[in-house]
């Protein structure tokens, strides 16, 4: 169809212009402006939709779509790209978008000015990031989801949020300044941004050049990495995830995704195995960082006593083996790679969401959330018998309360999303660490021999997967034990129906994707075998034509006959 | 005046990386502001540094970048400069809010213990 590259622009355009409304609402109207805000989201998730099914159908090989949004002639105009890679990123934004609204929409949009314009604009700002094909278009689009995602870490103030901000807000301006650093010393060596041309100009880098390039993507590579969460830069993230407010935190679990996206994209593209002398440079850092990652998050999340936490470290622990997994540069560890990004972003996404209704359903918070790191962990409660409670056989306390439903459907949600995290079956999270694992054993393919031994970071990933598993299987169940069956009275919690809706959506998509796992794996592998020959990419973009002002095709048609 | 501009940004970097290491949340803006300023001069000499040359198109000069400057590094300085003078203004309102809630302008929201 002609009209489907312009819808490329759509997922950028729409927020933009959904924010621009919801500021000239002013401060007040905040039922309408959440109505609008919701229709604009599903909207945006359509298309994302829309678009993801394009990319299986085009002739184009690789299926690539190329939109220019200012029709200039490709190294010169910016350009935005859409492959399977964006397409699977888009709707994994547009669904965690839509459960996240659903669920602010209960309370949390009224704890501040502004939430829906903040909102819309951290949409537009992922979208931009996933969608653009310029190193430095990628800077603004960074910029803009950074700028709404400072407004919306502040939504509901308090101390907790103000202070851990101020962090987030340093590191992630002296990022992008490292950001800029890099982008400026690859344009001084290549002389151009444009991605697909940077993949067409580095082999031909002179030697000289060779480690101010080097250099510059090295940089470059930093501030990508703080933002992925990569041990030793990610100090920042668990304070200001944690103090978050539960819908933004939920928005978030794909922030550090992006890290992850842009590192693929531009790694794939740059350094991929036709780069010449620079071919996969930097991998052994992406491999032992993420490895790095995956230990100390994991330790963490042993010693973690509140949820927000636990779940702020379990992204951690996430990015940390997506950025192993895609150092090794193999297709099928990638595909893996991308299923576990996705069956983990939504399981994440779901825990954060659960975690301020597991939280709020105690009667009071136990621990302050600034000063968690000081005070021990209490002995559980449960261990001791409550005053009053008979523990005589024959005279058995009368246990005749049903349980609430609130309280059913928290356990239960509890218990799935700590399946999906830890990656035990039978839901998603185990097929996608199964895929990763049967990947790192049989680097050529499953059923063909393996011509080179197993290498030995491929042993200590796969080591530190199910060790991390482990953890995360330690702390959640000794978390879920501390917070379901304590013997306790205490009220249920008074429950919203859009609260419940969402994370029963998130698991919802989760629970499908462990029966529909083929096709999802099937996409997957043909993302990853797209990213591992960046020719296809370039041809797709360098190939694309500005398309003729009317006067010049006038004048082609007086040529003509 | 290659010479120059290196030690320019330089010393902006060096006093801007100092200075964000320092307890104080102004003294934290301030140096992400000189960080700014060097990394905008440094994005600047990127596009090579040239005297008179034509900066914008002028009729009668051969249009190739052998008569004029890079233009592109002015475009993204003035993109960088936008960007990090509203970051820093975010930022100034953050430890405003920072200094009112805790009552100090220590980085970490409180002081150190002695």
């Amino acid at each position: 169809m002609s009209w489907m590259p312009h819808l490329i622009a759509a997922p950028i355009l729409l927020p933009l212009l959904t924010a621009a409304l919801m500021m000239m609402l002013g401060e007040k109207r905040r039922p309408l402006k959440a109505r609008i805000n919701l229709f604009s989201s599903l909207l945006g998730l359509g298309i994302s939709i829309l678009l993801l099914q394009w990319t299986q159908q085009t002739d184009v090989p690789g299926s690539i779509g190329v939109y220019l949004p200012g029709n200039w002639q490709v190294p010169f105009g910016i350009v935005l790209v859409v492959d399977r890679l964006s397409a699977l990123m888009l709707v994994l934004t547009g669904i965690i978008g839509v459960c996240a609204l659903l669920f602010a929409m209960a309370r949390w949009d009224g704890a501040g000015s502004s939430f829906h314009a903040l909102f819309q604009i951290q949409l537009m700002g992922l979208y931009g990031a996933f969608l653009t094909a310029d190193l430095f278009n990628l800077f603004v689009f960074f910029e803009v989801l950074l700028a709404a995602s400072y407004g919306l870490i502040l939504h509901g103030s308090g101390r907790a949020r103000v202070s851990s901000g101020l962090h987030y807000i340093s590191i992630n301006l002296l990022a992008s300044s490292l950001f800029l650093i890099g982008a400026a010393l690859i344009y001084g060596v290549t002389g151009t941004l444009n991605m697909a041309d940077l993949a067409l100009k580095i082999p031909l880098v002179p030697e000289a050049d060779r480690g101010l390039l080097h250099a510059g993507a090295a940089i470059l590579a930093v501030a990508f990495l703080a933002k992925a969460g990569m041990w030793p830069l990610n100090f920042w993230l668990v304070p200001a995830y944690s103090a978050a407010s539960a819908p933004v935190a939920a928005m978030f679990a794909i922030m550090t995704k992006v890290g992850v996206y842009t590192l693929l994209r531009l790694w794939t593209l740059l350094f991929s195995g036709q780069a010449g002398a620079s071919a996969y440079f930097g991998g052994d850092w992406l491999i032992y960082g993420g490895m790095a990652t995956i230990v100390c998050a994991a330790l963490a999340i042993l010693a973690a006593q509140r949820l927000e936490r636990m779940a702020s470290l379990s992204i951690l622990v996430s990015a940390g083996i997506l950025l192993s997994a895609v150092g090794f540069a193999q297709p099928s560890l990638t595909a893996g790679a991308l299923f576990y990004l996705v069956s983990s972003t939504l399981a994440l996404s779901a825990l954060f969401l659960l975690a301020e209704l597991i939280e709020r359903s105690r009667t009071a918070i136990e621990v302050p959330l600034d000063y968690e790191g000081e005070i021990l962990p209490r002995p559980p409660k449960s261990l001791q018998p409550l005053k009053g409670t008979n523990l005589d056989d024959e005279q058995k306390t009368v246990v005749g309360q049903v349980i609430p439903w609130t309280m059913a459907f928290l356990g239960l949600s509890f218990i799935a999303c700590a399946l999906l995290i830890i990656g035990m079956p039978p839901l998603s999270g185990f097929i996608g660490k199964l895929s990763l694992l049967s990947a790192l054993i049989n680097p050529a393919g499953l059923g063909n021999a393996a011509d080179q031994p197993i290498s030995n970071a491929a042993w200590s990933l796969l080591a530190l997967l199910i060790l991390s598993g482990l953890a995360s299987l330690i702390a959640f169940s000794r978390l879920g034990i501390q917070r379901f069956w304590t013997s306790e009275e205490r009220p249920s919690p008074l429950l919203r129906r859009l609260e419940c809706v969402p994370i029963f959506a998130l698991l919802g998509l989760s629970i499908l994707l462990t029966f529909k796992a083929e096709p999802l794996l099937r996409y997957t592998q043909a993302a990853a075998d797209t990213l591992n020959d960046p020719q296809q990419y370039v041809m797709a973009v360098l190939g694309t034509r500005a398309v003729p002002s009317p006067e010049a095709r006038a004048a082609l048609l007086e040529v003509q006959p | 005046m290659e010479e120059v501009i290196a030690i320019a940004i330089g010393v902006l970097a060096a006093s801007g990386v100092w200075l964000l290491l320092r307890p104080r949340t102004f003294q934290v803006v301030m140096g992400l502001c000189l960080l700014s300023y060097g990394v905008n001069l440094f994005i600047f000499s990127m596009g090579s540094l040239f005297i008179g040359k034509e900066p914008i198109i002028k009729d009668g000069v051969p249009q190739d970048l052998l008569h004029y400057t890079d233009p592109l590094p002015q475009a993204l300085v003035l993109t960088a400069i936008v960007i990090s003078f509203a970051m820093t203004a975010l930022f100034l309102v953050v430890l405003l809010a920072s200094r009112g809630l805790t009552g100090t302008d220590h980085v970490d929201g409180r002081e150190p213990k002695e």
